[in-house]
This record gives structure tokens, C-alpha cells and sequence, in this order.
């Protein structure tokens, strides 16, 4: 896929390295009734750093995100994001801190009754004060940035399992957040569609440095991510020369049985001496 | 199927009778604090009472045709034929009105709300919300609220009125009744605790309707499978909560408002 030139603001680009580390897990716990899901969960993630969460189904990787975004709360642990330890804020408090962060989820979730301009304007809307010729500008470079700008008045139902998935990237990035968390962006799409969605992550990775949590088990995508960079002279994903690793932090954390058993990049990941990493990524 | 040990049900009940007090607090709270959302009050209540004049409208007019035509077989028995106004206004103005109208409108909307919600929350929809900044208590459930209290008491006048022509029509056209004679009776019996009784209900009832059908959407879990057992759920609890607020308001309002 080649992409369109970048539509964001100048301003948004500013490379986040040498501050404060955009999300950090210490020993967070949580279990629904009698069944432990997290035990024990701690890692940091360096802003400007894109993190790669792996595990089996049911490992809890989606739960990770949703507790960065305090939609769900640990039952111990401390979690700081953004320089906010949300544990300690209301919910009123938090929206605000989640107005600074994307979130592209598993199914899209994309609001069924809004059509696709609604839907990616949403925050802006939300924001109020924002005038409508600015809203529609931003609406169609962030649809223009996931290549989906002829979709502007269709409903989410119109659209295929792949589109959705981009409207849901772009709805993500229309306010250039701080933070980005992909919950499985690509599951259940066929490989070119998945392609696309890596290389509009990866677009998003190396021209905004954009801090990122990506959830996924598809093993090929956190490959092309670790082995590819984003070229922005030719819109377009380029693999990276033997040997060299990505200019941007881009690290991965593997789950087991609610536990972390690997956090590290990937020269880490291809040298461990886990037999169940080793199994894992064969 | 699996048994639930009685103390482990009561807990669960007293829970969900707590959560819906908190829900309820939450959802009027809310009334202010900003943004408040009032693009969205008046979609709600276009959907809510526009959208349920019809039936109203329809329940209002066969009720009080029904009424007058049992009344006058009873007022017959006595000579009093002359007073089926008065029997179908104070019925309809105090009872009939406000709790038919309720039931049609929780009937429609309360599922409707329940079903709404609850596929919001199982296709994530409320998670995407929440995670865009926007509090869902304040974007979808206080709306709702503030609408059907507004629009059901305006829907209780409409169910009144059109109950008092009904009962009008079957005292013309059956009963041989003078209309003037009639209308003046209805007219005439009222009094001012008979409005208030009449028009503080629809106020109740319509918070029940929203908050119950609210409630059971934002907490449908399970798929297609529980947003259809909470839409049962919402509508079958707020009708039963309305029958048993009737006798509750009823009650203390005969009391208070010194009834002769």
C-alpha cells in the first residue's frame, strides 16, 4: 500500500524521549471472583516506545489496555499513566486523562447509529468550541491518512471488517494522542488487510513517535513491525538492512498464566533460553 | 440449572437494589454538572413522546370509552346515569391516566432503552465512549431521564383528554347523554388534589421507566442473549415498580393532600 502524505499538525510531532516513561505497570493484580487473571503484572513503557503485547488467548493482554485506560480497576497494584497515577483519580478525573489517549479496540466498536464523519469527529464534538469547518477538515485527513476519505457518510454496517478497523484507527488519531493502545487492530482480517493496518501503525510509530501498547497473537505482524520502518520519501514501509533495529524504542512483552515472562527488544527475544518463548515465536 | 443457595439470591437482590440506587443518584447528579447534553434531551424526548403519542393516544381514547360503558351499567342500577363524567375524569385524571400511560410508554421505551444500552455494551460501544472521554451516565442515561419525565407528564394530559372524549363518545353515542351536561360534570368534579395527584405521577413513573430500562442496558451481559433478557427484564421491572409506586404515591398523597 503506498500512503498519503501525513496530515498532522507540526506541533503533535514532537519526539517524547528523555521524559517520563508514558505508561508504567507495578505489580498489578486482578482476578474476577476465584480466578486470578493478572498476578503480579510490571513493566514500563519509555514514551515514544511502541510495545508489543503477546500471549495466548485469555492471558489477559486485552485487560492490560483497558486497565492503562482505567475502564477497569486492579485489585492491587499501581499504575501511572502520562504522569497520572490513575488509580488515585475519580472517573470524572479520568476521562480527562483518556481524552490524551487512543484506543482502537478489537471489534472497531465503532458507534453504530453515527455514520463514519460522526464517528472519527466524535472527540472533536465532544471537545465543543471546535468550529464545524474545523472538524470536517480534520476528519478528512485523518480518513485520508487510513485511506478511507470516500467513506465519510456511510454507517459502520456498510463498511467491511478491514475498513472498520482503519475508521477506528482514525477516530484513534484525530486528536494526535499521546498515548496509542491497539487491541488486536488486525484479528480476523486477511494478510493484505493486515499489512495495511500494520503500516498505518507503523506510520504512526517512526513520523509521530507516538507512544504505543499493541495487543495482538498474530506473530507476523510484531515481525514486520520489529524488521520494518516507515519510509516517509516514499509513503510506504521498507524493510530494515540485516541486523539493524528500528530508530524508534519498539520492544515485546510475552504474558503466561497472568505473569510476564519476557520484556526486552528484539535481539532479546530472538537470544532467550525460554524453551516456552522459543516454542512460541517458532 | 444450576442452585443458588437463598442467601447468596438475597444478597444479589439487595446488590441490585443497591447499584440502582447509585445509578439513580449518578443519573440526577448529573443534572448538574456539564456539558449537560441537550442536543440529545430533545432526540430523546422526539423518540420518547412523539414517538409514543400513538399509542397513547389510542389507550387514552378506548380506556375512557370502556370506563364510561362499565360505569353506566353500575350508575344505571342507581339512576345516576347523569354521572358518568364525573367517574371517568376523576378515574382518568387521578388513576387511569398516569399509570396506563406509563405502562404503554415503559412498555415501549424501557425495553427500547434496555435493548439500545445493552448492545452498546456488548459490541463495546460504551467501553469506546468511556475511553473517548465522554461519560455514558451523562451522554445517554441523563438524556433519557430528563426526556421521559418531561414527556410523559405532557403524555399523561394528552391520555386525559382523549380518555374524556372517549368516555364522551360512548356516553353521547350509546348512553344518549346530553354533551354539555357531560362535559360539565367531568369538569366540575375535579378539584386540585386530583390534578396534582394526577400529574406528580407521570413524574415518578417516567424516572422509573428511564432509570430501570437504563439500568438494564448499561448492565446487560452475555451477548445477544442478555441484551434480550434485559430488555425483558427492564420492562417487566419498571411495570411492576410503577404498579406498586401508584399505591406507594397514591396512599401518601390521599393522606397529605387531606382528601374528602
Amino acid at each position: 500500500m503506498s500512503a498519503p502524505a501525513l496530515p498532522l499538525d507540526s506541533a503533535a510531532l514532537k519526539t517524547q524521549e528523555n521524559s517520563a516513561p508514558a505508561v508504567v505497570f507495578e505489580n498489578i493484580e486482578l482476578a474476577f471472583g476465584d480466578k486470578e487473571v493478572l498476578r503480579g503484572i510490571s513493566f514500563h513503557l519509555r514514551a515514544g516506545e511502541t510495545k508489543v503485547i503477546f500471549g495466548v488467548a485469555g492471558s489477559g493482554k486485552s485487560l492490560i489496555l483497558k486497565l492503562s485506560l482505567g475502564l477497569i480497576r486492579p485489585d492491587s497494584g499501581r499504575i501511572i499513566v502520562l504522569g497520572e497515577d490513575i488509580n488515585q483519580m475519580r472517573e470524572e478525573q479520568l476521562f480527562d486523562l483518556r481524552r490524551r489517549i487512543g484506543m482502537v479496540f478489537q471489534e472497531s466498536a465503532l458507534f453504530d447509529s453515527l455514520t463514519v464523519r460522526e464517528n472519527v469527529a466524535y472527540r472533536l464534538t465532544e471537545e465543543h468550541g471546535v468550529y464545524d469547518d474545523e472538524i470536517d477538515r480534520k476528519v478528512r485527513e485523518a480518513l485520508r491518512f487510513v485511506e478511507l476519505e470516500q467513506t465519510l457518510d456511510l454507517y459502520p454496517s456498510e463498511l467491511s471488517g478491514g475498513m472498520r478497523r482503519r475508521v477506528a484507527i482514525a477516530r484513534a488519531l484525530i486528536t494526535q494522542p499521546e498515548l496509542l493502545l491497539y487491541d488486536s487492530p488486525t484479528g480476523g482480517l486477511d494478510p493484505v488487510t493486515s499489512n495495511t493496518i500494520i503500516e498505518l501503525i507503523m506510520k504512526q510509530r517512526d513520523v509521530n513517535k507516538t507512544s504505543a501498547l499493541l495487543v495482538t497473537h498474530r506473530l507476523q505482524d510484531a515481525f514486520t513491525l520489529a524488521t520494518h520502518e516507515f519510509d516517509p520519501k516514499s509513503n510506504r514501509m521498507v524493510q530494515l538492512p540485516p541486523g539493524k533495529q528500528c530508530s524508534v524504542p519498539f520492544t515485546f512483552l510475552i504474558l503466561r498464566d497472568g505473569k510476564v515472562i519476557f520484556d526486552g527488544d528484539l535481539y532479546q527475544l530472538a537470544h532467550t533460553e525460554d524453551e516456552y518463548i522459543k516454542e512460541y515465536i517458532s | 440449572m444450576e442452585l443458588i443457595s437463598p442467601t447468596d439470591l438475597a444478597k444479589e437482590k439487595v446488590l441490585t437494589v443497591q447499584d440502582y440506587v447509585l445509578f439513580c443518584v449518578h443519573a440526577l447528579a448529573n443534572l448538574f454538572r456539564k456539558p449537560l447534553y441537550f442536543a440529545d434531551m430533545i432526540q430523546q424526548a422526539d423518540a420518547i413522546g412523539v414517538g409514543s403519542l400513538p399509542i397513547v393516544v389510542l389507550t387514552g381514547f378506548f380506556t375512557g370509552a370502556v370506563l364510561a360503558l362499565q360505569a353506566s351499567n353500575t350508575l344505571e342500577r342507581f339512576g345516576s346515569i347523569t354521572l358518568v363524567g364525573q367517574l371517568v375524569s376523576t378515574s382518568m385524571v387521578r388513576e387511569l391516566g398516569p399509570v396506563l400511560t406509563s405502562l404503554m410508554v415503559a412498555g415501549r421505551n424501557s425495553s427500547g432503552m434496555a435493548s439500545e444500552l445493552g448492545s452498546m455494551v456488548v459490541t463495546e460501544q460504551i467501553d469506546a465512549m468511556r475511553a473517548l472521554g465522554t461519560d455514558p451516565m451523562k451522554k445517554l442515561v441523563t438524556p433519557r431521564v430528563v426526556a421521559t419525565v418531561f414527556m410523559l407528564f405532557f403524555l399523561t394530559i394528552i391520555s386525559d383528554l382523549v380518555g374524556l372524549v372517549g368516555g364522551l363518545a360512548i356516553a353521547k353515542l350509546l348512553l344518549r347523554l346530553d354533551a354539555r351536561q357531560y362535559w360539565s360534570n367531568a369538569w366540575e368534579t375535579l378539584v386540585f388534589q386530583d390534578a396534582f395527584m394526577g400529574l406528580i405521577k407521570p413524574v415518578i413513573f417516567g424516572f422509573i421507566i428511564a432509570t430501570v430500562g437504563c439500568f438494564y442496558g448499561m448492565n446487560a451481559r452475555g451477548g445477544t442473549q442478555g441484551v434480550g433478557r434485559a430488555t425483558t427484564q427492564a420492562m417487566v421491572a419498571a411495570s411492576v415498580l410503577i404498579l406498586m409506586m401508584d399505591l406507594i404515591v397514591t396512599r401518601f398523597l390521599m393522606a397529605t393532600l387531606s382528601y374528602h
